[in-house]
């Protein structure tokens, strides 16, 4: 039961006086409440519905106009060879905090056994975090990362290098499409609805432009962003022979 | 906050005066509108979308009491507790009646514009808790305890020596002969600095640039990512949220996600937009133990019903001010309180009265920029004209304006002694100017001329040319 508050009532009671009416009646409030449920999607920009391949491809141009990093694989258990690259490449350490999530974990990262994984939220001495993409937005290059068990909100944050893995599959063209995979996908126990604690929606590295007027990356947030996309969609995969369509 | 509205004609003469304040306009004007200008070129549906988010929106204002309701059921459902306050002073008590019972000693804040309005840093202060700005501009505007100029750059005013200098004075744990070679160097004693602060906050504040109804979620949207470290790692975090921010569903944060970003900054989307629902999950390995917003009145209530509860559409873009020559020319201080531009010239008179407010919204040359630039298609000249008018009606304008728009008035009325009094004007104007054909001074002028040379009327009236040359069409 909520207690009484006389702050509620003040603020509803001038609220309605503004409206010059009570409380909506019944029927009103049924109206806004089938509004709720259906959660009706409005205008969605062309740009964001565009066949499966030049999807991806927008997606992954996106990441980088907005200075992320990407790299894209075939299958998750190239994902350690990736990684150790990619880690080489910009001279980072190779040991790294990893979300603890279960397609993570199947991966078999014997194949690189100079890679160092720490599974669990990110502390504030990680260098690198790497963790799990759970969808992604082509109309703008975004990667929706709902806090969980598994995907710990730190890990987005923390490091100075956010490393992503994430599967062309979960790719969809606008963020109302991303909206619709957790809602039927994710249950909370403590709600009985969908929204898990926090939702980040994350596109490129953390930026600044407050000193003159000027971008600057790496203002709290990771200095760098790399995206490893694995490409587990066929129908995502751009081909150069028209032939192959037939 | 305490506001210096009333004074804004001396704010504004050390405005004009202030070389360095001219040079950080000069510099970032063209930037600002040119951002937005190309971000929105990409995206065809842009001008739809407008029409979108403003029917969203009124329909939210309009069943605003169901919304809240619905939200503020879904925090509690979620763990989270809504603190429901009516005026600033509540809304204080709530923060540090939660600050104090968890035995707050550093409190995180990411940059809130409804913070700075209810002045929540003085309060905290003044009981002995320190509130700490994580935006890098508020961080330096809180080192050097000035208010922001902007309300979504709110340090642009300053130059790069202005934040070594302060650096070098606040920062005395580190090397004096430190060097800042570039701006990368200002940025990442700035982060260093913070870190420790995120660390050990007891208590994170934010704002929110959304409410949703239909899961009680609170949104943030920022480039820096001190938001999310503001609201992730500390025990507590506090969401400081006005009335009109709800919206009903994830479906209606979508088309204002599209619009904010590319009116503010010409970003497709912001780095980070995060929707926090409740408190830390049993299982989750992060995040806060408790959940809490403080939602606040403040005067806006009394805006709904009324010819300016359009202006609660607002979603604090700032592009309005960002294409604005009057904002522009003087910068944001000298509007004298949080919310400085054309917003600002609707929004603070109806927040802290007209009495105090009331040059604001004559400072504008209705030029029209701002409406038209309006994510959600506020008519701010118009709103601006219903401040003059009240402030007319309630005999708050000056006697010498109320005099001038009498005569002004009676000449209007009369259309052949309109006609006179501007031919004789123009005529005798037009010879005394003839030579430099503009005039460096002139009586009860000066307002103009003391900024630039008045050109002189070439002999003849507006209406004696229009007519002409119907005649000669005609001919």
């Amino acid at each position: 039961m909520t207690p009484p508050s006389p702050g509620k009532d003040a603020i509803l009671g001038a609220i309605r006086r503004g409206l010059k009416r009570s409380p909506l009646p019944d029927d009103q409030q049924l109206g806004l409440r089938a509004r709720l449920a259906a959660h009706p999607r409005h205008l969605i920009p062309a740009r964001g519905q565009l066949p499966r391949p030049e999807q991806v491809a927008l997606f992954l141009r996106n990441v980088e106009k907005e200075f992320g990093t990407t790299a894209r694989i075939a299958t998750l258990s190239d994902v350690p060879s990736a990684i150790a690259d990619y880690l080489a490449a910009n001279n980072l350490p190779t040991d790294f905090a990893i979300a603890p999530h279960p397609e993570l974990e199947a991966i078999d990262w014997t194949l690189r056994p100079l890679l160092t994984r720490r599974p669990g939220r990110a502390q504030p001495t990680d260098q690198v975090c790497l963790t799990h993409g759970y969808a992604a937005v082509a109309e703008t290059g975004t990667l929706m990362l709902p806090g969980s068990p598994h995907r710990p909100t730190t890990l987005n944050l923390l490091g100075d290098t956010a490393i992503v893995v994430l599967r062309a599959s979960r790719i969809v063209g606008f963020m109302e499409a991303a909206w619709d995979l957790i809602r039927a996908e994710n249950h909370d126990s403590t709600t009985g609805g969908f929204m898990p604690r926090n939702i980040m929606w994350v596109t490129g590295p953390s930026r600044s432009a407050d000193i003159e007027s000027t971008l600057e990356l790496g203002a709290h947030g990771p200095r760098r962003l790399h995206v490893v996309l694995i490409d587990d969609d066929p129908a995502a995969l751009l081909t150069d022979d028209p032939t192959t369509l037939t | 906050m305490l506001a210096t509205s009333p004074a804004f004609k001396q704010n504004v003469k050390g405005a004009l005066a202030d070389v360095a304040l001219q040079k950080a306009l000069a510099f970032t004007r063209p930037n600002f509108s040119g951002k937005r200008t190309a971000a929105v070129a990409n995206l065809p549906e842009f001008e739809q979308l407008r029409d979108v988010g403003r029917d969203i929106k009124n329909h939210a204002l309009a069943n605003l009491d169901f919304y809240l309701e619905t939200w503020a059921g879904n925090v509690e459902k979620s763990g989270g507790t809504v603190h429901w306050c009516s005026t600033a002073d509540d809304a204080r008590a709530a923060v540090l009646a939660i600050c104090q019972r968890v035995g707050a000693r550093t409190v995180t804040k990411g940059k809130s514009m409804i913070s700075e309005e209810l002045g929540i840093n003085d309060h905290l202060e003044k009981y002995g808790i320190e509130p700490v700005e994580t935006d890098l501009g508020e961080y330096i505007l809180q080192l050097r305890r000035e208010p922001p100029s902007h309300i979504i750059a709110p340090a642009f005013h300053l130059n790069r020596e202005d934040w070594e200098e302060s650096f070098r004075a606040s920062h005395t744990d580190l090397p004096d002969d430190r060097v800042f070679g570039e701006r990368r160097d200002i940025l990442t004693e700035a982060r260093e600095k913070l870190r420790e602060k995120f660390l050990a906050a007891d208590v994170g504040i934010t704002g929110a640039n959304f409410l949703i109804a239909e899961t009680g979620s609170s949104v943030i949207v920022t480039n820096e990512g001190n938001g999310d470290l503001t609201q992730t790692l500390p025990k507590v975090h506090i969401v400081l949220a006005s009335i009109e921010k709800v919206l009903p569903t994830l479906e209606d944060a979508c088309t204002f996600l599209r619009l904010l970003a590319r009116s503010a900054t010409g970003q497709d989307m912001s780095v980070y937009t995060t929707f926090s629902t409740g408190a830390r999950r049993p299982a989750d390995l992060d995040g806060p133990d408790e959940y809490h917003v403080v939602l606040i009145d403040n005067g806006r209530s009394a805006m709904i019903g009324t010819e300016f509860q359009e202006m609660l559409r607002c979603i604090r873009c700032a592009a309005c001010m960002n294409h604005c020559p009057v904002y522009f020319t003087v910068g944001g201080h000298a509007y004298g309180w949080v919310y400085p531009g054309p917003m600002g010239s609707v929004l603070t008179p109806s927040l802290i009265g007209v009495d105090k407010a009331g040059h604001l919204p004559n400072a504008s040359t209705f030029c029209g920029q701002c409406e038209s630039v309006c994510p959600v298609k506020i008519p701010l000249p118009k709103l601006m004209r219903h401040w003059r008018e009240r402030e007319f009606e309630r005999h708050l304008t000056p006697q010498t304006m109320r005099t001038n728009l009498a005569i002004w008035a009676w000449f209007a009325r009369r259309p052949a002694a309109w006609r006179l009094a501007t031919r004789i004007a123009a005529w005798t104007l037009g010879r005394l100017g003839r030579k430099r054909g503009k005039f460096r001074t002139l009586p009860f002028a000066s307002g103009w001329t003391d900024g630039r040379d008045l050109p002189a009327p070439e002999g003849d009236t507006f209406f004696a040319r229009y007519a002409r040359q119907q005649r000669d069409n005609q001919a």
